[in-house]
């Protein structure tokens, strides 16, 4: 496709930029002509001209950037006519290009009105590079012949008024020459207005209204404005600012539709009446009108775009004309609605004569929406006020505390950080809070030079860069959290994060982990979490890399007061036949150990020695157990009542569903323990509401209850499902389990995980019944490969000599610690008190 | 239990009078610690393979007086290699034996060198 942009100006520049960012490489060829000799630069601080900026600064984007690109951009080049037939179009040398696509932007022209003399010499306007050099050269020539030299600006406008500053800053005396009976009439109220004219009084520049000038006068330059009313100003210099005319005169050559007050008609997907032909920027007229602003220009270019290839995208019906003057050292803005011209509405008005402030804002009149407003002298709630009015938000019960600033109250508006993600912070460039709140999370810019550069919000008027800077830093601040949810010195992730990049890049060894992602030699708090998450993506069991693990993991075993181990054996749901109760006691009394009855429903045999462990285990597993996991972040025990196999209120057979899930969980490891419960009708015997999950038979089925636990902070289960079957409840485990596993905290067990994950139990349960993530059956494949993968830990660890071979106090001697010393306890043993 | 902790003082190197042939290299387990006996002491020795490093100390947890500091994960604070006890997670330094974490007393540090494939502690 050959497209042909006529104009290098700001609308113009953004439709090469957003072409080319988004039409597939080589399916296009790209011509320019800018009439101007330089490339598009930043017409709306246009005056940092004056402040020293060069014409470099103000480039939107270097010369070399459109070769880079592909573009031919012809500089210096007029288009003078376009032939819709051949379409083509003849520049003011005679050559001639053919397009399939022609992009008007020749944005628009100063407004000279016709008086006699206005081209006289000291007569200029201020539109381009061009005009304020010449401006510059004119004005200190003068400074530099006579004294006290005059300069008036011909508008009172937004424009007029940035004219009429850097005149001043020139040295001139000063003049605003205005018809209206105000200044900025198309934005400000006659009260509004009037503090206006105070303010720029103030600063030494004089102001004139309702002057209607009919004469420049002067021989062949410029010496006085004569006036309608018979008075005369003197004057050595004049800038013309009585608004813009578009720059419609190829659509009017070739016979495009125009608007009566100018423009080259457009719809809401910028074609003009020729298909091939769009128009953008303030050469087109949208709805009847050319807007002189270059948000509005930049939504067109990026419209014309998206109807280029093909994608639904139109033009927002009600164009945003919302302003703040810039530069002159005074604080006007207006926005929406600032007259209440388009329907009932209630005006609230606060005016402070003795601090020069002067707010009206013009709310819907039941009160609820902000429509518009002016703001004269203290702007600062401008942007806040224009995301309250963009974004629809409900105004507070009584609106005036959003401009009336009682003494030591709060702002009414809440933080930047309240705005809903879609809420446009930057609208000349249209970036929304998400957009920035992302480059700041995502892609690390954690400046306001580097947001700009890489949303390019804020590079526009510049009016939104204190909200900006506001989310960068809130949003830096809410990371805060991230950092210290970093796992430790050797690690800048969260465990979540390490997870995925352990499971992305398939590394099975820790060494292989700090090398490529953190750094120096680990520790005692990252050195488990990755055991956890090698244990939780591939069931590798502790023995694997058995330097990383806990010291309990380390050695099967819970560590005790003296040095020595517990063992706990499963006993899956507290099931357990009299044989199997025997052998635990023959081995209790073997190896001189203590036992007792756990709180999950085992038994817990203390005192054994490290050297003792594999021969303990030895006899356990001869007799058909297997490791409990006590010495674990895993699952431990799922808890049962006898249920309806003995039980008269028993709905359901708990045990037998216990012993299943207690079966199929056996040996995950997760962030932090786990415990379940099952119990057989809603007396609930078993307490499974004080567990990570629990179960609870009805007459219709199981109700799965999550995130319970006893301990220091008790906290009942919440229901995640009811009235289910087995099967479907050991798939809602499966799933629940797994994102757990995956996204929980080191050492967070499943009660503060939910109370920290937003959206609370209802998320979880979308997640996890609704499936609203689609990572349902991601995470019931990951947990089946766990199931499948599941080995007793102690059968591996005695079958192996070279993990038996661990199992030793001193390297250098067969023989156990001599430090330990026991006592006798009510017919037991209980380590000796130090 | 205060003349357990008096049989611990740190050893420096200059000033070792016997050089304790602990055991073979291979009979340490890389990246964690073991313990040695000699006398009526128990010593840890920890082995830091990617920097090639030994370090020696007491066994004592000074805490709780316990045989348990062999036992502890290793690591790094700051570049400072350390053992955490495993009973309280305290860690210590192997260079100084100082309590990183809390005000436990020192453990007692002892010098380490390898010859001939063998390690060797400084009494
Ligand atoms: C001093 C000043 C301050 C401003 N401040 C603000 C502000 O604070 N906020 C705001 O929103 N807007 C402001 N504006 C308005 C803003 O600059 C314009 O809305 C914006 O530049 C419009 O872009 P455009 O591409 O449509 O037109 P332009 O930027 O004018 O670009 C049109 C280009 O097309 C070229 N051209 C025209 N005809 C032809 C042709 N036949 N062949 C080849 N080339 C051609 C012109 O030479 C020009 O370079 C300000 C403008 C000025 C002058
Ligand atoms: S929970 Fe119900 S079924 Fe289970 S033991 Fe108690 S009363 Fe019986
Ligand atoms: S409640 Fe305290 S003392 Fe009792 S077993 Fe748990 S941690 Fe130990
Ligand atoms: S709103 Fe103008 S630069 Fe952001």
């Amino acid at each position: 496709m050959r497209i042909i942009v006529v104009g290098n100006g700001m609308v113009g520049y953004k439709f090469c930029e957003k072409w080319t960012a988004q039409a597939p490489a080589g399916s296009y060829h790209l011509q320019v002509f800018g009439e101007e000799p330089r490339p598009a630069y930043d017409r709306v601080h246009l005056s940092a001209f004056f402040s020293g900026k060069t014409e470099e600064d103000l480039y939107l984007a270097p010369g070399t950037w459109y070769a880079e690109q592909g573009i031919d951009l012809h500089l210096g080049e007029l288009i003078i006519q376009v032939d819709t037939e051949k379409r083509s179009v003849i520049t003011h040398q005679g050559r001639a290009y053919t397009y399939d696509a022609l992009i008007l932007a020749t944005g628009s022209a100063p407004f000279v009105p016709n008086i006699r003399g206005v081209d006289k010499q000291g007569v200029f306007v201020y539109r381009s590079i061009e005009d304020l050099e010449q401006i510059c050269v004119y004005g200190k020539k003068i400074c530099a012949q006579g004294k006290n030299p005059q300069g008036a600006v011909l508008g009172g406008g937004l424009l007029g008024l940035e004219a009429a500053k850097a005149v001043m800053d020139l040295g001139l005396e000063t003049h605003v020459v205005e018809f209206a009976p105000r200044l900025m009439p198309r934005q400000l109220d006659d009260a509004g207005a009037n503090l206006l004219k105070e303010k720029i009084e103030e600063l030494g520049i004089k102001v004139h209204l309702q002057k209607s000038t009919s004469n420049i006068e002067g021989s062949d330059r410029i010496q006085a404005l004569a006036f309608s009313d018979g008075e005369n100003l003197p004057c050595d210099m004049l800038v013309i600012s009585a608004g813009i005319r578009p720059r419609d005169e190829l659509g009017r050559q070739c016979d495009l539709e125009i608007a009566p007050r100018g423009g080259i008609v457009v719809d809401e997907t910028m074609r003009t009446s020729d298909p091939y032909i769009f128009a953008i920027g303030e050469a087109a007229s949208y709805r009847g009108m050319v807007y002189g602003l270059v948000a509005p220009g930049y939504e067109m270019a990026e419209v014309a775009v998206a109807s280029l290839l093909g994608k639904m995208q139109v033009m927002s019906p009600v164009v945003d004309m919302s302003t703040a003057l810039k530069l002159i050292g005074v604080e006007v803005a207006s926005f929406g609605d600032a007259f209440g011209e388009n329907g009932p509405h209630r005006p609230i008005v606060f005016q402070d004569q003795l601090k020069g402030v002067y707010k009206r804002l013009n709310v819907s009149s039941d009160g609820k929406k902000l429509l518009g407003g002016i703001l004269v002298g203290d702007s600062s709630d401008y942007n806040q006020l224009i995301q309250i009015y963009k974004n629809g938000i409900a105004l507070p019960p009584e609106p005036e505390a959003l401009i009336v600033k009682l003494s030591g109250a709060e702002s009414a508006f809440g933080s930047v950080m309240d705005l809903p993600d879609a809420a446009v912070i930057c609208s000349c460039e249209s970036v929304s809070k998400g957009r920035i709140c992302q480059a700041v999370v995502e892609e690390g810019c954690e400046t306001l030079k580097a947001v700009v550069k890489c949303t390019k919000a804020a590079s526009g008027c510049g009016g939104c860069k204190p909200m900006v800077d506001d989310l960068i830093k809130g949003t830096l601040k809410g990371m805060g959290k991230v950092v210290k949810d970093v796992i430790c010195e050797h690690f800048a992730f969260s465990r979540q994060e390490l997870f995925d990049l352990v499971k992305l890049k398939g590394y099975t060894a820790f060494e292989e982990v700090i090398a490529g992602h953190g750094q120096g030699m680990g520790c005692e708090v990252c050195k488990p979490v990755m055991a956890s998450i090698f244990a939780s993506l591939s069931a590798e069991t502790a023995s694997a890399q058995n330097s990383i693990q806990d010291t309990n993991d380390r050695f099967l075993a819970n560590i005790q007061r003296n040095g020595t181990y517990s063992v706990v054996p499963r006993i899956p749901g507290g099931e357990i036949t009299p044989a199997k109760l025997i052998v635990i006691g023959q081995v209790a009394e073997k190896y001189g150990l203590y036992t007792k009855i756990t709180g999950g429903q085992r038994i817990d045999l203390f005192g054994a020695r490290m050297e003792d462990l594999p021969l303990i285990w030895e006899e356990l597993i001869a007799a058909g157990f297997e490791s409990g996991h006590a010495y674990g972040k895993a699952l431990r025990t799922v808890k049962s009542c006898v249920g309806s196999t003995w039980c008269r209120f028993g709905m359901l057979d708990s045990v037998s569903f216990a012993i299943e899930v207690e079966e199929r969980y056996k040996g995950l490891r997760a962030p932090h323990k786990i415990k379940g419960g099952v119990s057989g009708c809603i007396r609930e015997c078993a307490e499974a509401r004080g567990k990570d999950f629990g179960i609870i038979a009805t007459e219709e089925g199981w109700n799965l209850y999550v995130c319970g636990n006893g301990g220091a902070n008790p906290k009942h289960a919440v229901l995640l499902a009811e009235k289910i079957d087995s099967e479907t409840c050991i798939r809602y485990l499966d799933r629940f389990l797994m994102f757990y596993i995956k996204t929980a905290g080191p050492l967070v067990r499943t009660a503060p995980w939910l109370e920290k994950m937003e959206g609370g139990i209802n998320y979880l349960i979308d997640v996890v019944v609704n499936d609203c993530l689609g990572i349902g059956a991601d995470l019931e494949a990951d947990m089946a490969k766990l199931v499948a993968n599941y080995q007793c830990e102690w059968t591996e660890a005695i079958n192996n000599p070279a993990i038996r071979a661990r199992f030793k106090h001193f390297v250098n001697s067969d023989e156990g610690d001599d430090n330990i010393e026991f006592v006798d306890l009510r017919g037991q043993i209980m380590p000796k008190l130090w | 239990m205060e003349n357990l902790l008096a049989k611990y003082a740190p050893v420096n190197e200059p000033e070792v009078k016997t050089w304790f042939k602990a055991g073979p290299c291979s009979a340490f387990p890389p990246n964690a610690g073991a313990c040695v006996r000699y006398q009526d002491k128990q010593i840890a020795v920890f082995h830091f393979t990617n920097i090639d490093q030994w370090y020696a100390c007491q066994n004592l947890c000074p805490h709780r007086m316990e045989m348990v500091i062999s036992r502890g994960l290793i690591g790094d604070e700051k570049g400072e290699p350390k053992v955490a006890c495993p009973m309280h997670k305290r860690t210590f330094s192997l260079i100084s034996g100082e309590n990183l974490n809390g005000d436990c007393q020192a453990l007692a540090v002892y010098p380490v060198k390898i010859m001939d494939g063998y390690v060797y502690i400084g009494f």
